[in-house]
C-alpha cells in the first residue's frame, strides 16, 4: 500500500522532471541560433496580432471592472477615516504592483495560452509539425519561436493597458460617482507612485509572467499526446499550471521587490 | 552515383519495450518505385520516419545517397531532407494557408525566388496533380482525395530525389485511388524520382511497383518484383497477397487459451 504510493510519487516526480527537461530543450531549440529576420519578422507580426491585439478586448473590459471595484471597495473603507483623498494611490498601487500583472497573466493564460496549446497540439495531431520537419523547416523556429516572442512582447503591454484602464475605471467610480475630489485623486497618485519602485517592478513581474505562461502553453501543446483527449487535457493543464505558477512566482517576486 | 538510393542495413528499432524491427535490411533502387507492404501495425510509417531521420534506430545503418542518416548532425540532416519528401497519410496540409500557399511554402522557405517565378512553379505543380483550379481553396474545403493530391503537389514542389508515400491509398474512393496510382507512376517516370510506397493495398501496389518488400514479424519476409513475389513459396507472403484471414499471421491477438478463459468464471 505505502510502497504503491511511493512508487506513484516517484513516477510522477520523474515524469515532471523529464517534462521540464523537454520543455527546456524545446525553448532552447526555438530561441538559440542565428535569427532570420527576413522570414521571422512577418511571422512575429502575425502572432503579435493573434496573441496580443485579439486579447485587448478582454483585457480592457476586465481592467475597467477591476478598477471600478477597487474604487468602490477602497472608498467605503477610506471614507470611515476621512481619507478618501487617498483613493487615487490605493487604486493605482494595487493595480501597478499586483493586480495588473497578475490578472493580465491569468486572463492571458485563459485567452491566448489555451488557444496556443490547442493550436500546436492539433498541428501535431494532423502531422503538420512532422510534415514541416520533413520539408527541412524546423517547426521550433517556424512555429514556436514567433509565438514565444509575440507573447513576451505583448503581455507586458497588455498589463500596462490593463493598469491604465483600471485607473480610469477607478476615476469613473471614485470621482464621477462617489464624489471624491478629482484633483486630489490625481495629485495624491502622482505623489505616491514611484516610477521605478512601482511601475517598473510591475513591468518586470509582467515579463516574468509572460515567459512562464507562454512557455507552459507552448510546451503543453508541443508535448501533447496527439489525440482529441490528449489535446483537451493539455489545454486544461496549460490554464491550471500556468495560473498556479504565476501565483507562486507572484509571491516570490513580491517578497523580493517589496518585502525587504 | 550509386544505383542504390536508400540502403538499410541490419536496422533494429524498438519503441519502449516493443521491438519493431530486428536486424532488417532492404535496398531502394534509384528511379524505381519500391513498395513496402505488410499488415497494419508493424511500423511501416515508422520505417519512413527512420529514413527521414525523425526517429533514431537502436542500431544499424540507413544510407541515403551514401549518407548515414542516423549519424548526421542536425544541420546535415536538414540538408539531406531537402532532397527527400514525404506524403503523409493525412496530407498534413497547413490548415491556415490556401492550397497555393501550401505548395509555395517549401519554395518560399528554401529559395529566394521572386513571387512571379514561385507562381509559375506552383501552377505547374498543381497542374500535374490536376488541381490548378483549386489553388485558392483552403484545405478544409478539399475532399480527402484532393487534399492528398494537393499534398503531393507540395511534396514535389522542390523536385526532390526521393519521395515517400505513407499509405497513399488508404481511405480513398476507387476513382481517386486510380488517380493517385497513376500519379505515383507518372511522376516517378516523368520527374526521374525514386519512390517508396508504403501500403497494404495489394492490388494497387503490385500494379505500379518495380520491386516489393513484404515486411512482417520485425523483418523482411519476402521480396522481389511483383511477378517473383506471386511465385513466392512462403506461406506468410501468400497469406498476405491473397488476403486470407487466418494462417501464418494468426487472426487472433495473442491470448490465453479460449477454453481456460471462459471456464475461469465458472470455477
Amino acid at each position: 500500500m505505502i510502497t504503491d504510493k511511493l512508487q506513484h510519487l516517484g513516477r510522477n516526480t520523474l515524469n515532471n522532471v523529464a517534462g521540464f527537461g523537454r520543455s527546456g530543450l524545446m525553448l532552447f531549440g526555438a530561441l538559440v541560433g542565428k535569427p532570420d529576420f527576413r522570414k521571422g519578422f512577418p511571422l512575429l507580426i502575425k502572432q503579435l496580432y493573434v496573441i496580443g491585439v485579439l486579447s485587448l478586448l478582454i483585457i480592457v473590459v476586465s481592467g475597467l471592472f477591476i478598477g471600478m471595484v477597487l474604487a468602490l471597495q477602497g472608498y467605503t473603507v477610506l471614507v470611515k477615516f476621512g481619507a478618501e483623498g487617498m483613493l487615487g494611490p490605493l487604486v493605482a498601487l494595487s493595480l501597478l504592483r499586483e493586480l495588473g500583472p497578475v490578472v493580465t497573466a491569468l486572463l492571458f493564460a485563459g485567452r491566448a495560452g489555451s488557444a496556443l496549446t490547442a493550436e500546436i497540439g492539433l498541428m501535431k495531431a494532423t502531422e503538420q509539425l512532422s510534415g514541416m520537419e520533413m520539408m527541412a523547416v524546423d517547426p521550433l523556429r517556424r512555429i514556436i519561436a514567433p509565438r514565444f516572442w509575440a507573447g513576451v512582447i505583448s503581455m507586458p503591454l497588455l498589463a500596462l493597458v490593463f493598469n491604465a484602464v483600471g485607473i480610469l475605471g477607478g476615476h469613473l467610480i471614485g470621482v464621477d460617482w462617489l464624489g471624491v475630489d478629482g484633483g486630489s485623486y490625481w495629485s495624491t497618485m502622482q505623489a505616491n507612485v514611484d516610477l521605478y519602485q512601482d511601475v517598473l517592478n510591475g513591468v518586470i513581474k509582467s515579463i516574468v509572467f509572460a515567459v512562464i505562461v507562454i512557455w507552459i502553453a507552448l510546451h503543453k501543446g508541443y508535448d501533447a499526446i496527439p489525440t482529441s483527449e490528449g489535446i483537451s487535457r493539455a489545454t486544461t493543464q496549460t490554464v491550471v499550471t500556468a495560473s498556479l505558477t504565476v501565483l507562486g512566482f507572484d509571491f516570490i517576486l513580491t517578497a523580493l521587490m517589496f518585502g525587504g | 552515383m550509386s544505383d542504390i538510393m536508400v540502403d538499410i542495413q541490419r536496422l533494429s528499432f524498438s519503441r519502449g519495450e516493443n521491438l519493431i524491427y530486428d536486424g532488417m535490411s532492404m535496398q531502394v533502387r534509384r528511379g524505381k518505385v519500391t513498395a513496402i507492404m505488410g499488415p497494419s501495425g508493424i511500423g511501416k510509417t515508422t520505417l519512413l520516419k527512420l529514413i527521414g531521420g525523425q526517429l533514431k534506430p537502436d542500431s544499424g545503418h540507413i544510407l541515403f545517397d551514401g549518407q548515414d542518416i542516423p549519424a548526421l548532425s542536425r544541420a546535415e540532416l536538414y540538408q539531406a531532407r531537402k532532397k527527400m519528401s514525404m506524403l503523409f497519410q493525412s496530407g498534413a496540409l497547413f490548415t491556415e494557408m490556401s492550397v497555393f500557399d501550401n505548395v509555395a511554402f517549401p519554395i518560399r522557405e528554401h529559395t529566394r525566388l521572386p513571387e512571379s517565378i514561385i507562381r509559375l512553379i506552383v501552377l505547374m505543380k498543381l497542374e500535374s496533380v490536376g488541381l490548378r483550379g483549386a489553388r485558392d481553396l483552403m484545405p478544409a474545403e478539399l475532399s480527402g482525395g484532393m487534399a492528398r493530391r494537393a499534398a503531393l503537389a507540395r511534396a514535389i514542389a522542390l523536385d526532390p530525389e526521393l519521395i515517400m508515400y505513407d499509405e497513399p491509398f488508404a481511405g480513398q474512393d476507387p476513382i481517386s485511388m486510380g488517380v493517385i496510382v497513376r500519379l505515383i507512376k507518372e511522376l516517378n517516370n516523368a520527374l526521374g524520382l525514386t519512390s517508396i510506397v508504403v501500403s497494404h493495398d495489394v492490388t494497387e501496389v503490385m500494379s505500379i511497383a518495380d520491386y516489393v518488400y513484404v515486411v512482417a514479424e520485425k523483418k523482411v519476409i519476402g521480396h522481389g518484383t511483383p511477378e517473383q513475389l506471386r511465385q513466392d513459396k512462403s506461406e506468410l507472403v501468400q497469406q498476405f497477397l491473397q488476403g486470407e484471414a487466418d494462417g501464418a499471421v494468426p487472426f487472433h491477438y495473442r491470448a490465453n487459451a479460449y477454453e481456460d478463459e471462459l471456464m475461469e468464471s465458472a470455477r
